[in-house]
């Protein structure tokens, strides 16, 4: 399993790491928010993510939904919404960024040719006052975005993990939960299938500093995940630090019954993980 | 600190009401010019503070948790060190308003801002900070962030003397204390309100000082595990106390009826989770719904209600 085969995707990777190598520097901007929008931070972040290509407006190709105010900075859902037609062609990846969080790439999610994902959801870890936005790249190599501002959240909530033994004790456990479409009028067995995808891990963001030896504790996070029907790729992922614990990934597809579906994932350390369903045509 | 400032006039006021049984040694407090929390005794010997039900400010200098003291024989040893370094001087200036013994223990009971960041006041004392085994670690992963996140609601003032002080002495399980004639019972809890919750019993006097592992009219906050918490809070009744410092609420309160709302609350809260994850809610609308009847029981529902919903949905997907 490969998860780095082309030159923006190199770059992202390059970009992630970079950035957590600027730690320090980087964390004290990244959590001095304030509560006025501004897009400077995202201004200069641009070139290095998408080079001189120009980004488009959304034009309802991709939209997005946070909480306005990160209650839980450790866990925030984020929602993404797609809509292609025959002009814009299908899909083919989306980068989500937190501007202000020390690594603003959480991921890039690249879809299969005929995976047919029009939603897709998870949660992130946002440091500070922060634009989330979610850049889409369509068959005809066009950017479109779309942002939302969400407040940092108050009194003791923190971006870390919350009971530290028990994600180690249960690493790369995956938990997979199809739920059935209710949509009226629609196909059984031809009709998208709903799916949430939870992969027990601590996604360390690496910019924790131990306060006694003062060294920062290494990263560990997802860098790679696969999610695959068959032969046939549904989506992958390029993961960052900004993805929550425990990574969690709920998007609907186009099903084909009858076939398994599989899931590959590495993280920092070399670990692989992975879990195989059947999908049954009654959960379709 | 060295003009007295309206809030401290008041505040001493408020001490001299409530410790009027105790010795205080006003001369001491006023040559200091520090200001001195108005703590309460509370039995004998056993000194604290009841922390309002705000969210930290630069105007409450961060003082929202309760924060006590325990005179031994030989010495003292001070339970949370307060919001801010602020706090943590107008504590050390109540307990030498009360005592000359030497603060020998500084015991943390958890990570949170408002109970350790008053703990860089303590410096001076040569007081040795006691924790939980998992305390360095959580604040190891914290720290920074909390030094940069409070700066907007504490202000900078505030926060320029505020540091991060991890604890040296450690607790696995039980271990006690003694300051001289005063044995404290400290012990380490499973993940519950935090992965780093540690309690005193003070046997003298039958005091039990909870730390954040009950909380009264300010609504308990989710940082740990909410099916830890709930584990383990026959075994937080079955501690034999006379009174509570609660983290949050009134000084003293009674034992174990203080468990009782939060009991329900987390009862509430779990159960409208666990229907929402099986019903396939997704949790962005599901954690808005969660535990809605219990908003006119708690002080800042609204700024952690939701919160709480969210880390409780993420980890009960998991059952």
């Amino acid at each position: 399993m490969t998860f780095v085969s082309i030159n923006r995707r190199s770059r992202i990777v390059a970009i992630v790491l970079l950035t957590l190598l600027g730690t320090a520097v980087s964390f004290t901007a990244a959590a001095q928010g304030t509560s006025a929008p501004e897009s400077t931070t995202w201004n200069s972040l641009k070139g290095d993510v998408f080079g001189q290509k120009t980004i488009e407006p959304a034009d309802d190709i991709i939209s997005i939904e946070a909480p306005k105010r990160a209650e839980d900075a450790a866990i925030v859902p984020v929602d993404l919404h797609f809509k292609t037609d025959a002009k814009t062609g299908r899909l083919k990846a989306v980068t989500l960024i937190v501007d202000e969080n020390p690594s603003p790439v959480a991921a890039v999610f690249t879809f299969g040719k005929d995976a047919g994902v029009t939603h897709l959801a998870t949660r992130l870890r946002i440091n500070a006052y922060s634009y989330v936005r979610a850049i889409a790249e369509t068959e005809d190599g066009k950017l479109h975005m779309t942002q939302t501002f969400v407040k940092a959240s108050g009194g003791c909530s923190a971006p870390a993990m919350k009971n530290q033994d028990e994600a180690m004790a249960s690493l790369g456990k995956m938990k997979l939960r199809v739920f059935p479409s209710n949509a009226p009028g629609t196909e059984p067995m031809t009709r998208a299938t709903e799916m949430q995808l939870m992969i027990r891990h601590p996604n360390n963001s690496g910019l924790q500093m131990d306060q006694i030896t003062r060294y920062y504790i290494p990263a560990h996070f997802i860098q790679g995940l696969t999610v695959s029907q068959g032969d046939r790729l549904i989506m992958s992922m390029e993961g960052g630090i900004s993805i929550s614990e425990d990574p969690n990934f709920r998007f609907d597809f186009d099903a084909k019954p009858g076939e398994d579906v599989k899931v590959e994932a590495a993280d920092t350390k070399g670990k692989k993980f992975q879990d195989e369903w059947p999908l049954q045509s009654s959960s379709l | 600190m060295s003009l007295p400032t309206r809030r401290s006039v008041l505040k001493t006021g408020a001490f001299f009401v409530c410790c009027g049984v105790a010795h205080i040694r006003l001369a001491r407090a006023q040559s200091a010019h520090a200001t001195v929390l108005p703590v309460k005794e509370i039995a004998e010997g056993v000194f604290a503070f009841a922390g309002a039900a705000e969210m930290m400010t630069d105007k409450n200098e961060g003082e929202i948790c309760n924060v006590s003291f325990v005179v031994g024989a030989e010495a003292v040893a001070v339970i949370d060190s307060g919001g801010s370094a602020a706090e943590g001087r107008e504590l050390i200036a109540a307990i030498r308003a009360t005592t000359d013994k030497p603060i020998r223990y500084l015991i943390n009971t958890h990570m949170h801002p408002d109970h350790i960041f008053g703990n860089a006041a303590f410096g001076e004392t040569g007081a040795i900070i006691v924790g939980h085994h998992n305390l360095p670690r959580a604040l190891a992963s914290r720290g920074d962030y909390y030094l940069q996140s409070y700066r907007e609601s504490l202000g900078a003032t505030l926060m320029a003397d505020i540091k991060i002080v991890p604890p040296t002495k450690l607790v696995e399980g039980e271990e006690q204390l003694d300051l001289g004639n005063r044995k404290l019972t400290l012990r380490a809890w499973k993940p519950a309100h935090t992965d780093n919750d540690l309690t005193v019993f003070d046997q003298q006097s039958g005091t039990f000082f909870t730390g954040d592992l009950c909380f009264i009219d300010h609504l308990p906050t989710m940082d740990g595990s909410l099916r830890g918490w709930i584990a383990q809070l026959d075994n937080l009744k079955a501690i034999a106390a006379t009174r509570a410092v609660p983290g949050h609420g009134p000084v003293p309160s009674n034992w174990p009826a203080a468990l009782e709302p939060q009991q329900r609350y987390f009862e509430i809260l779990a159960r409208d989770i666990r229907k929402a994850i099986a019903d396939g809610v997704p949790m962005a609308e599901a954690v808005k719904n969660a535990a809605q009847g219990e908003r006119g029981n708690w002080d800042l529902f609204e700024e952690y209600n939701e919160r709480n919903a969210t880390a409780a949905f993420a980890e009960l997907e998991w059952e």
